[in-house]
């Protein structure tokens, strides 16, 4: 297997990767880590240092306290001396107010660093999130998109906030302790060189092994996260299908997966990290045993062997947090490759390189040799040819399933055709700068989803800025207005939860003023009046009237009122359009839109 | 967008902390171990120093020879208890954190599944999300890590002090007194924090929310192009939780500063003194020696205070949070001796029923206001009425996702308040009109009411299944579930499975269906679908229908032909019951709400 298998979002819920696939994911991890530290780096050198001074001044208290107690006592018993002793205390105060001092720089500077990283990942992966195509949004879970955003950006936090001290704090005592000793004594350095290569082979060890379990513990999560979100999403079904019981049980399973995952990692550091004692141990005792002899023959002073043998257990502590900033990267590096897999998910409708600018379209729209399917395998469009003048209001008859929310998704640049081009004022949908093409295009679906927000917010997403008169004029225009008022607070009432407490038909009236407000030229209805009562409707339908007077519509309907508004009438079926004429014509006529005008006649009161 | 709006409770962190024990009830045996290991290996650590220097003082000094090895070797043998030790408590300490952390996600979402819709829709997602994940997460770890730290601490501190005493009383007090401003300051930096972790976990679940909305909505937001609006609406809010994190650096800062730097000050000041009284003659330096070589190793211990201080803080407030979801009590519970729904013929009838929202301002009327309506054995009613005048409210009452707030719901004359809501749901199933579905395989959605057909080994009983899933579809209509990739395998949301909205209705319908209810509740099932489509449903639904008791939540009059008898809904009343062309015949305000366009201009 190549690396295309673990491309972007491709192969995430595995764990058993090939050697080539892991050290891909590994590299797109690490260059992300990369790319969100390299803004930061002149701060980061600045920790840096305030992390040295901090640590030289924590490290010369002890020896000034232990100096006091030589030096200064000694002078002030002996010679009766306090000079020395002040001096030493002086200083003793100088480094207790310099190291705490660094220290409360380095946690305020490090809080600082590790927020300034977050919010640019949160940035960069909500913005990405948002501009990939609704072909992404459409395969992948939801769930997952929130996991990634939230618990894997978490172990980011994680890694910055505990991590870095640790990391600078390790390797400069290591090398302070190090150096220290190899100035003293080299030859008592030497275990302490030989004890580096069984320490390396266990931290790769560690490495190896973890990285599985770090993998799988990302993949459980987002799996937990998932159905959480689902079950909490879909609470009326749930309960309605008495869900909850076999919910709870494979909740609990994914919870004891992750679970499992977590014990796992957290024993595999609880083995590596005194894995990496016992070897502290053994150079000690190494450098001991060496010394004593050589202290025995006389080859050595007493007081070198002590400080020789201080030293190698001071250069071991710091192993620990070493060993808990590895982990935590491991931890950070693994959510990272997931959210690195998103990140290289490309938009397949993207922006143009060299945008037009389209700002005052009239709304001509054309469909040439339109083919278009959502996988190589299937075609909903094999051959589109539609002109539409600005200004036309089209209704889309047909049955489900007949392409004609594919149509509406095409004009509205949720995809983009797979072969030939859906064009305004014979510009190229993709050719036109997005602001322009969505400030001209708007479309209304049946699902209409409210913002947790008020009532005016919700009606005032299709127009940034816009004023509460604004806002209270389109909701009059589509017959909301009266509900609204009636509403505990009016326009500030809060919607709730996905518009919870307003019934179907409200949200869409609600949706329908976002529309309105938006005032585009070209509006494109999929549905959108499904879930109005009949009074509403007509209502909506005499504001439509005066609404797409002067601008282009494209109107999918089940109910066949609507079609009396519409200029012409197009039928479809197999993402073929079979007629094509004025609402009069076809009625007249004896096509498949007759007969469905008189089915839908049939069926009225 | 608001914090939620949960008041927490006003607990000591202390208080907050202790409302753990239930979670690590069975572990806290392991979790005294561990700190007694935990124990062991620093005293362990610090024998090591005095076998060094009987190492230095004896054979080294005498040039024993002989006597080096097993010296060294005692060393060796310490240094591995101590690895031992450690090696323990991790192992130990191990599984107390992680189960803890498994009991509580599955209670909080045991808990959440129990809780009425009301909370549901009260609540925002993203506050309910983060306190699953991140909140539980934050409570593991502090019980993993900073627990044993904390005790182990605290035992430290006190025998250290105790030996600072046994050494030199005068020494050993004004090194106290010198250390305790730092109660103080820890007070202070505690009620700081307490707000500070607080916000942050708060904001931390509005940026949930705000992520999840962008994701459920992206629709609307592609539509109207409002990428950028959501962009910098979720930066703010990520700006918002960004100043509450710096301010915690902040507080951090400040509480670390201190706490490096009183026990330094103690230091000096005893130092000097300690050089005074040796002088003096007052201590012996051997002692003056011994003293600060103890009070050096208690550095280690009041460091770790800060930290573990506010890792504690964070999970006093991490557990609050969870609490407030666990402490909001289920309002639909079952009577103590609830039976299941006898099984009669399925006679549904509203008894004066009233509801409103708790949280409904007390001017407003109740949403549904004195509802008298009988819906006979095997009879259709169809509930017409304009928008928001409750009858979706009136459906979700049948079976208790919302609870009457008057009068009284009969099934087959028993009050559905006394069964058991697992035989209620059985009884009457539902098809919402803002269709649901789950990402699971087409046939688990349709058969999601049917585990006794999906769960199981039994080949008579998968069969059935089959038969059941084939049938629900064909009455629905919803025959495109075969042509999918996967066929009624295929996975709804994945795998480029992106249904229209008539095709997710008709597949809540055929999960309706399934259930095989004697009580059908349909809330305007088939406003998404194309005449045709509806026509077949209609023809189909008609049979199952025949002999199932159904009330249908109806804005179109091919609907409404549905039924054997149709209500009208004004204000939360019935106004008129009777077949469509009576009330057509009688009643102005159902024409009004029921006549079409087409009517009005004949």
């Amino acid at each position: 297997m190549t690396i295309a298998g673990v491309r972007g979002v491709t192969g995430e819920e595995r764990s058993d990767f090939t050697k080539q696939e892991g050290k891909r994911l590994r590299q797109r991890s690490l260059s992300l880590l990369r790319s969100l530290l390299h803004p930061v780096r002149v701060r980061l050198y600045w920790t840096l240092v305030v992390v040295v001074v901090s640590t030289a001044a924590q490290v010369a208290g002890p020896t000034l306290l232990a100096l006091g107690i030589d030096q200064g006592l000694s002078q002030v018993i002996d010679n009766n001396n306090w000079l020395p002793a002040q001096l030493i205390v002086s200083a003793y105060v100088l480094t207790a107010i310099v190291s705490s001092t660094m220290m409360a720089v380095y946690m305020r500077s490090s809080a600082v660093l590790s927020q300034t990283v977050l919010i640019d990942l949160r940035e960069r992966v909500f913005q990405h999130t948002q501009n990939l195509s609704m072909s992404f949004h459409e395969n992948y879970t939801s769930g997952r998109v929130i996991a990634r955003q939230t618990s894997d950006i978490e172990t980011l936090r994680e890694l910055l906030d505990g991590g870095i001290s640790n990391l600078f704090r390790g390797i400069l005592l290591m090398t302070f302790t190090a150096g220290a000793l190899i100035a003293l004594d080299p030859s008592s350095a030497l275990p302490l060189v030989i004890a580096l290569i069984p320490a390396f082979f266990l931290t790769r060890w560690f490495s190896n092994t973890s990285k599985k379990q770090f993998r799988e513990a990302r993949t459980f999560s987002a799996r937990l996260i998932v159905q959480f979100v689902e079950t909490m999403t879909g609470i009326r079904a749930v309960k309605a299908f008495r869900r909850e019981e076999r919910n709870e049980k494979s909740y609990a399973l994914a919870v004891d997966d992750y679970r499992e995952a977590n014990r796992k990692v957290i024993r595999l550091f609880g083995t590596y990290d005194p894995g990496l004692k016992i070897i502290g141990v053994f150079t000690l005792a190494a450098v001991l045993i060496l010394g004593s002899f050589r202290v025995a023959n006389g080859a050595m002073e007493v007081g070198v062997l002590l400080a020789a043998v201080l030293y190698t257990r001071r250069f071991f502590e710091p192993m620990e947090e070493l060993a808990m900033f590895y982990n935590s990267f491991q931890n950070a590096s693994s959510a990272l490759e997931k959210v690195s897999g998103m990140l290289e998910e490309k938009a397949t409708v993207v922006e143009p390189l060299n945008p037009v600018s389209l700002p005052h379209p009239h709304g001509k729209l054309d469909f040439s040799d339109v083919r278009f399917g959502y996988n190589d395998s299937s075609v909903v469009l094999p051959n589109l040819d539609l002109h539409i003048p600005a200004g036309q209001t089209i209704a889309l008859v047909g049955t489900t399933g007949a392409g004609k929310s594919t149509l509406a998704k095409l004009v509205a640049r949720f995809y983009d055709p797979t072969q030939g081009t859906v064009s305004l004022d014979d510009i190229d949908l993709r050719e036109i700068a997005n602001t322009d093409l969505r400030r001209a295009i708007v479309m209304v679906t049946q699902e209409s989803y409210l913002f947790s927000g008020s009532v005016s917010d919700n009606i005032g997403l299709g127009k940034p800025n816009a004023t509460q008169e604004e806002i209270e004029t389109s909701a009059k225009a589509v017959g909301a207005h009266d509900f609204i008022m009636r509403l505990p607070e009016g326009y500030a009432t809060d919607v709730n939860k996905r518009g919870g407490r307003l019934s179907a038909g409200q949200r869409q009236l609600l949706s329908f003023a976002r529309a309105f407000i938006a005032d585009p030229t070209v509006l494109i209805l999929d549905e959108a009046t499904a879930s109005l009562d009949i009074p509403s409707e007509r209502l909506v339908q005499r504001g439509l009237q005066t609404l797409l007077a002067d601008r282009t519509a494209i109107i999918i309907a089940h109910r066949l009122s609507t079609v009396s508004i519409a200029d012409r009438v197009l039928v479809m079926e197999h993402g073929e359009i079979i007629e094509d004429g004025t609402p009069e014509e076809l009625i007249e006529g004896t096509g498949k839109f007759a007969s469905l005008h008189s089915a839908w006649r049939d069926s009225l009161a | 967008m608001a914090i939620s709006e949960q008041q927490s409770t006003q607990l000591s962190t202390t208080q907050s902390l202790l409302r753990v024990y239930p979670f690590v009830q069975g572990a806290l045996p392991l979790l005294f171990v561990g700190i007694f290991v935990s124990l062991a290996a620093v005293a362990t650590a610090l024998t090591i120093p005095f076998a060094l220097r009987w190492l230095v003082d004896n054979p080294l000094s005498t040039g024993d020879v002989a006597q080096i090895v097993p010296g060294v070797a005692v060393i060796f043998g310490l240094g591995l208890a101590e690895v031992v030790f450690i090696y323990l408590r991790r192992w130990i300490t191990l599984a107390p954190g992680v189960h803890l952390e498994g009991k509580m996600r599955n209670a909080i979402y045991v808990h959440l599944q129990k809780l009425p819709v009301s909370f549901h829709d009260k609540w925002q997602s993203g506050q309910l999300l983060s306190r699953a994940m991140g909140d539980i997460s934050t409570v593991r770890r502090w019980i993993s890590f900073a627990l044993v730290q904390l005790v182990t601490s605290t035992i430290m501190l006190v025998a250290g002090f105790t030996l600072l005493f046994s050494f030199n009383a005068v020494l050993g007090g004004i090194f106290l007194v010198c250390s305790l401003p730092l109660i103080i300051i820890s007070l202070r930096f505690q009620r700081r924090f307490t707000t500070l972790a607080r916000n942050s976990q708060d904001q931390q679940g509005d940026l949930a929310t705000a992520i999840e909305e962008s994701v459920h909505g992206i629709r609307v937001l592609k539509s109207f192009g409002r990428a950028g609006e959501a962009l910098e609406e979720f930066l703010e809010q990520a700006n918002i939780l960004r100043g509450t994190e710096l301010a915690k650096g902040k507080a951090n800062g400040q509480m670390w500063f201190w706490m490096l730097l009183i026990p330094d000050l103690g230091f000096a000041i005893t130092l000097l003194i300690g050089i005074i009284e040796a002088e003096q003659g007052i201590v012996s330096v051997g002692t003056l020696i011994a003293f600060f070589a103890t009070a050096a190793l208690l550095k280690g211990p009041m460091q770790s205070i800060a930290p573990m201080l506010s890792i504690s803080i964070e999970a006093a407030s991490s557990l609050n949070r969870f609490h407030e979801v666990m402490d909001t009590p289920i309002e639909i519970l079952e009577v103590r001796d609830a039976q299941e729904v006898p099984s009669g013929p399925g006679q549904l009838v509203f008894d004066n029923v009233h509801f409103r929202y708790e949280d409904s301002p007390a001017h407003v009327p109740d949403l549904i206001d004195g509802v008298n309506l009988t819906i006979n054995p095997g009879e259709t009613m169809a509930l017409v009425g304009l928008t928001g005048c409750g009858k979706t409210s009136l459906t979700a009452l049948t079976t208790r996702l919302f609870d009457v707030t008057g009068g009284r719901i009969l099934i087959d004359g028993v009050d559905i308040r006394d069964v058991t809501i697992e035989s209620l749901r059985t009884k009457v199933a539902m098809a919402f009109e803002d269709a649901t579905l789950f990402s699971i395989s087409v046939r688990d959605n349709v058969l999601l009411g049917r585990e006794d057909l999906t769960d199981t080994e039994n080949p008579v009983l998968i069969a059935e299944g089959e038969a059941l899933l084939q049938e629900s579809l064909n009455i629905a209509q919803a025959d495109f579930a075969r042509s999918l990739p996967k066929g009624v395998e295929s996975k709804i949301g994945e795998e480029g499975l992106s249904l229209s909205g008539g095709q997710r209705q008709r597949l809540a319908l055929a999960r309706a269906i399934a259930v095989q209810p004697s009580i059908l509740v349909l809330d305007d099932p088939l406003s998404a679908l194309d005449v045709t489509t509806e026509a077949a449903v209609e023809k189909a639904l008609r049979e199952v229908l025949g002999t199932t008791t159904a009330l249908i939540v109806a804005h179109r009059p091919s609907t409404v032909m549905l039924a054997d008898r149709v209500a009208l809904m004004h204000d939360g009343r019935i106004l008129d019951v009777g077949t469509h062309s009576e009330l057509l015949a009688r009643c102005p305000e159902y024409r009004n709400v029921i006549a079409s366009l087409e009517e009005e201009k004949r």
